[in-house]
C-alpha cells in the first residue's frame, strides 16, 4: 500500500506539493477548509518570474520557472499560458545602471535577458510614456492563469480533495480538525499561507507570516495594448519597505486582451475593502508610465492577500525535529515558486539532494529572528 | 469634482423613488433623484418616444409639483454610506452628491434563464422589450412571441398589441389550474380584477398558453422561430423577436455595497419603516421584494415621510404596506418557478452572456465562487448581473460578491473617484 | 423598412430626426430614440460579437446586462440603451 500524505491547503502550493508527493509514490489526501484557491491563488497575477532580491530568491524562482516550462506542453488551454517576457522599465539613470546591473546578474546565472534602450523600448511597447530611458527585457518569464493551473495540479495529483474542514493542528503524522476528529497520516505538510503558522504553533512564532494587502485592477479586453507584463524597476522597493504602504507598477496583458494592473502593499490591514487612497496612488503610478491607460475601461476592482516573512522568502522544510512539514509564506511569489516549491520539499521527505541550497528557506529561521527580534 | 448637497437623495426615478421624492420634497426637504434612464418613471412609468400610461400621470405631476430635483442620464457608480455620499456618472463626468438621508429605490430586473438559442438578437427580456420600444425600438407590424412567467408578460402583450405588433402567443410556465385560484382569491380586490379583464379583452385572440416555456430559439444571426414545450407538447412558431423574461429580482447592487443587509430571499433587509440596517439609508419598493406598482408607491411614501421625520403619516403608510406586501407575497406564489425549467439548457448553451461560458462547464462547480474562478462566469462588464439569479436558479448558493465599481468606468475616472473619495475622508476625519 | 429608414430614403427631413452616424453611415433616427433603437430601426440586427464570435444585440433594454454596449463618439462601453441620439453623434459598433 502506498503511504499516505495529508496536504492542508489547495491552493497553488498546496496543490503543486500534492502533484510532487504523488509523482514521488504517495497516496495524497488534500484538506481545504473552504475551496480551491480560495486564498492568495484566486487574487494575484500570475506573473511566472525569475526575482533576484537575494541568491536564495533567484534559485528558487529560476528552477521554478524552468518546472513551469518543462509543463508548458502539456497545460490545457484554461490555464492561458503565455510566454509574454518581463519588461523592467528604467526611469531615470539609477535605475538605468539598475538594469545594467541586473542584465549582468541574469547573464551570470544563466537568465535569459536583453537591454533595451529608449528608442527601442518605444518599439517594443508604444503605449510607454516616451521619457523612460531603456528596459531590461527578460524574455522566457510568463503568465498563467492561477485558479485553472491550481486545478489543474490537484487533477493531475489524483489527490482526494476533501473541503469544508477547518483545521485546528497539525502534527508530525496527525492533522487534528474542529470537533475533535483526527485524520492520519504517513507525513503531513502544511500550505495554508497566512493560516499556516497557527496550526503548529508554538514550535513556530506566530508573527512569522504576516498578511501584506495588495489592490489589482482589470480592464475589459483591449487587445494589443500591451505585449510584456511592465514592471518598474522600483517595483523592488516597493517590495522591500518593511513599514508602511507602497505602490509600483505593475502590468500585465491577459492572453484574452484584458489589461490586469498593479500593485500595492500595506501590512496589518484588517479589512479587505478595496481602499480609494491606495487605489489612486496605484492608478497614479500608472499612468506615469502607461499615460493611455486612463482610456481604458476598468471593470473590476479587488485585494488580496500576501503570505509575507520578514526576509521575503518562503518557508519550505521541517518545523523543528518531530514537527510536520512546510510550504508557506510565498508572499507575491507563490504561482512561481510553487513548482520549485513541492520539488525541495518532496527532496527534503525523500532525504535525496535538494535541486538548491534548501537552507535559507529552513522555517527554523524564524525562531533565531524572534530571539533577536 | 462637481458637488451636490441635498437633505434626501434619492436612487432611482420609478414609482417608489418619485413617491419617496415627493413625501419628502412636500414635506420640505431637499430633495435630489438620480437615475440613470432618459427620462423619469422608471421602466414601468418610462415615456420615452411614446406617452406615459395613465396611472403615471397623477404621479409624475405631482413628481414635477413637489420641488425634488430630477438628474436623468446619471448612474450612481459607488458610495461611502459613513458620510451619506455618493458618486455618480453622468454625461459630463463624474459628480459627488452629498445627502442627510438616501432613499434606494433601484427597482428590480429581470430575471432571465438560458436555454438554446436565447443569446440570439431578437431574443430579448419581456420588460426589455417594452423598455426599448419605448425608446423607438421598432416594434410596429412585427410578429413578437411573449414567453416566461409572471403578471409582466400581459401587460406586456396588450401594450405590444396596442402598439401595432402581433402577439404571437402569450407563454406563461405556470400551470392554468394554480393561476385561476390565485384570480379567484382576487375576489375581494374588485381594481385588480378589472385590471386582469381589460388584459385579457387587450389580448383577445391571442394564443395564451399555460405550463408552457421556450426550449429553443432558432435562427443563424437572428432569431426566425421558436420552440415552445406546452404541456409537454412541442410547438413551433415562426417569430421576428421573442420577449422572455421570468419574473423580476430586486436590485440590491448599490444596497449592498453600501453594507447594507439582505434577506434569505435576497432582498434588502428593512424595518416597518424602510430603514436598512446602515444608518439614514432607506430602501423602497422592488429592492426589499417584488410587490409591484402599488407597494413600490406605499413603500416610497413612507421611506420619505419617515426620512424627513414624519413618523405619524410613516406609520399610516406602513400598515398599507403590509397589505401590498401580503399581495406581492401571493403573486409570487401563483407564478413560482416550476422545477423543469432547470433542465432548459442543454450543454452547449451559454449561461454566462459576457464570458461565453457554456452550461456543461458550469454546471459541477459547486459554489459561484469556484464557478467565477474556474470558467470566467460573472467575470465580464455586467459582473454577474445576469448570470448569476439564473445560476441560483439552476443549482442554488449564494452569488459572489460583486467587486467596485458598480459599472465600469475608466481607469482614469476610476482614480478621479478614488481621490475625491480620499479627499472626502481626509475632510471629515479632521 | 422603418419609419426613419423611409424617411431617410425619400431624402425627407423633419424636424422631428436627427442626423447621427451609424458604422460611418449617415442615418436619422427619431429624436428622443435610444442608440438601441436607431439601430434596429436602421437594420443593425447583431451590434456585438461576443467572446466566442457569436452576433448579440440588446436583451435587458435597461442597461443591466450590457449586450448592447457600443462605442458612441469614441467612447466605449456605452449602453446604447440608456444613451438618447444626438444630432451628429458617431456610434460604432465594431470597437465596443
Amino acid at each position: 500500500m502506498k503511504p499516505r500524505a495529508l496536504v492542508i491547503g489547495a491552493g497553488i502550493v498546496g496543490a503543486a506539493c500534492a502533484a510532487e508527493l504523488a509523482r514521488a509514490g504517495f497516496a495524497v489526501v488534500v484538506l481545504e477548509a473552504a475551496h480551491p484557491s480560495a486564498g492568495a491563488t484566486a487574487c494575484g497575477m500570475g506573473h511566472v518570474v525569475a526575482m533576484d532580491d537575494s541568491e536564495a530568491q533567484l534559485e528558487l524562482t529560476r528552477t521554478s520557472r524552468s518546472l513551469w516550462e518543462e509543463l508548458l506542453p502539456e497545460l490545457p488551454e484554461n490555464i492561458e499560458a503565455t510566454r509574454a517576457g518581463t519588461l523592467w522599465v528604467a526611469a531615470d539613470d539609477e535605475e538605468l545602471a539598475a538594469v545594467h546591473a541586473k542584465h549582468a546578474y541574469y547573464l551570470t546565472r544563466g537568465v535569459n535577458a536583453e537591454i533595451h534602450d529608449q528608442h527601442s523600448l518605444r518599439s517594443l511597447e508604444p503605449h510607454l510614456a516616451p521619457d523612460l530611458i531603456g528596459a531590461l527585457r527578460v524574455p522566457d518569464d510568463l503568465v498563467v492563469y492561477p485558479p485553472c493551473a491550481a486545478a489543474w495540479l490537484l487533477a493531475l495529483s489524483g489527490a482526494e480533495l476533501r473541503v469544508g474542514l477547518a483545521v485546528e493542528r497539525a502534527e508530525a503524522r496527525r492533522v487534528l480538525l474542529h470537533g475533535g476528529v483526527a485524520l492520519e497520516g504517513d507525513l503531513v505538510v502544511v500550505a495554508a499561507g497566512e493560516h499556516s503558522l497557527p496550526l503548529v504553533s508554538p514550535a513556530l512564532p506566530l508573527h512569522g507570516i504576516k498578511p501584506r494587502k495588495g489592490h489589482l485592477v482589470i480592464t475589459d479586453r483591449a487587445p494589443g495594448f500591451a505585449q510584456h507584463q511592465i514592471v518598474e524597476l522600483g517595483y523592488l522597493k516597493s517590495a522591500h519597505s518593511h513599514d508602511g504602504s507602497s505602490v509600483a507598477f505593475n502590468l500585465q496583458p491577459r492572453p484574452n486582451g484584458q489589461v490586469l494592473l498593479g500593485s500595492s502593499r500595506q501590512y496589518d490591514r484588517t479589512s479587505d475593502e478595496v481602499e480609494p487612497a491606495m487605489l489612486r496612488r496605484m492608478l497614479e503610478r500608472a499612468f506615469r508610465y502607461m499615460p493611455k491607460l486612463r482610456a481604458l475601461p476598468a471593470i473590476r476592482a479587488w485585494t488580496g492577500r500576501r503570505a509575507a516573512t520578514h526576509d521575503h522568502l518562503p518557508l519550505i522544510g521541517k518545523v523543528g525535529a518531530e514537527g510536520p512539514w512546510l510550504a508557506a509564506g510565498h508572499e507575491g511569489l507563490g504561482i512561481t515558486t510553487s513548482l520549485g516549491t513541492a520539488r525541495l520539499l518532496s527532496s527534503l521527505i525523500a532525504g535525496t539532494t535538494p535541486p538548491f541550497d534548501p537552507r535559507p528557506f529552513d522555517p527554523q529561521r524564524l525562531c533565531a529572528e524572534a530571539s533577536h527580534g | 469634482m462637481r458637488e451636490l448637497a441635498c437633505d434626501l437623495l434619492v436612487v432611482g426615478a420609478g414609482p417608489a423613488g418619485i413617491a419617496a421624492a415627493c413625501a419628502a420634497a412636500e414635506r420640505g426637504k431637499k430633495v435630489l433623484v438620480l437615475d440613470e434612464n432618459p427620462g423619469a418613471g422608471g421602466q414601468i412609468w418610462r415615456a420615452g418616444t411614446h406617452a406615459p400610461p395613465r396611472a403615471a400621470e397623477p404621479w409624475l405631476a405631482r413628481f414635477r409639483a413637489s420641488g425634488a430635483e430630477l438628474r436623468s442620464g446619471c448612474a450612481v457608480v459607488e458610495g461611502d454610506a459613513a458620510r451619506q455620499t455618493l458618486w455618480a456618472q453622468d454625461a459630463e463626468g463624474l459628480l459627488r452628491t452629498r445627502a442627510e438621508s438616501i432613499v434606494l429605490a433601484t427597482g428590480a430586473r429581470e430575471l432571465f434563464l438560458p436555454f438554446p438559442g436565447w443569446t440570439l438578437p431578437g431574443v430579448l427580456g419581456a420588460g426589455g422589450l417594452q423598455a426599448l420600444a419605448k425608446s423607438g425600438w421598432p416594434v410596429r407590424g412585427k410578429k413578437i412571441g411573449v414567453a416566461g412567467s409572471g403578471p409582466l408578460l400581459l401587460a406586456v402583450a396588450a401594450w405590444l398589441v396596442e402598439h401595432g405588433a402581433h402577439v404571437a402567443f402569450v407563454a406563461e410556465q405556470a400551470p392554468l389550474g394554480r393561476l385561476a385560484r390565485f384570480a379567484a382569491s382576487l375576489a375581494f380586490q374588485p381594481r385588480k380584477l378589472a385590471q386582469l379583464a381589460a388584459l385579457r379583452w387587450k389580448l383577445r385572440g391571442v394564443p395564451q398558453l399555460f405550463s408552457s416555456w421556450p426550449v429553443r430559439a432558432n435562427g443563424r444571426a437572428h432569431i426566425d422561430s421558436v420552440e415552445l414545450a406546452t404541456d409537454g407538447e412541442p410547438q413551433g412558431f415562426l417569430v421576428d423577436a421573442l420577449a422572455v423574461g421570468f419574473g423580476l429580482v430586486p436590485e440590491t447592487a448599490l444596497a449592498e455595497q453600501l453594507g447594507c443587509a439582505l434577506d434569505a430571499s435576497g432582498a434588502v433587509a428593512v424595518d416597518a419603516e424602510q430603514r436598512t440596517n446602515v444608518e439614514r439609508i432607506y430602501a423602497a419598493g422592488e429592492p426589499t421584494g417584488i410587490g409591484g406598482v402599488e407597494n413600490a408607491l406605499l413603500q416610497g411614501e413612507l421611506a420619505g415621510a419617515s426620512a424627513a421625520g414624519d413618523a405619524r403619516a410613516a406609520h399610516t403608510f406602513a400598515r398599507r404596506a403590509a397589505r401590498a406586501r401580503r399581495f406581492g407575497r401571493a403573486l409570487e406564489r401563483a407564478f413560482a418557478l416550476r422545477e423543469e425549467l432547470r433542465e432548459m439548457p442543454d450543454d452547449d448553451t451559454i449561461v454566462c452572456r459576457c464570458e461565453d461560458v457554456r452550461w456543461d462547464a458550469a454546471r459541477e462547480l459547486d459554489s459561484a465562487r469556484e464557478t467565477k474562478l474556474q470558467t470566467r462566469c460573472g467575470m465580464g462588464p455586467c459582473q454577474g448581473r445576469v448570470c448569476q439569479p439564473a445560476l441560483h436558479f439552476l443549482k442554488g448558493g449564494r452569488a459572489d460578491r460583486r467587486r467596485p465599481p458598480l459599472l465600469p468606468l475608466t481607469l482614469g475616472e476610476l482614480a478621479e473617484l478614488a481621490a475625491d473619495r480620499t479627499t472626502l475622508e481626509h475632510e471629515t476625519s479632521r | 423598412m422603418g419609419d426613419a429608414a423611409h424617411a431617410h430614403a425619400h431624402g425627407e427631413h423633419d424636424a422631428g430626426h436627427c442626423t447621427i452616424w451609424l458604422d460611418g453611415e449617415r442615418r436619422r433616427a427619431p429624436i428622443g430614440a435610444s442608440v438601441a433603437a436607431a439601430l434596429a430601426l436602421h437594420g443593425w440586427r447583431g451590434t456585438r460579437t461576443s467572446v466566442s464570435g457569436e452576433p448579440r444585440s440588446a436583451l435587458c433594454g435597461m442597461g443591466i446586462c450590457f449586450e448592447c454596449r457600443v462605442a458612441i463618439d469614441g467612447v466605449p462601453l456605452r449602453r446604447a440603451c440608456l444613451v438618447t441620439v444626438r444630432e451628429g453623434m458617431e456610434v460604432s459598433t465594431h470597437h465596443a
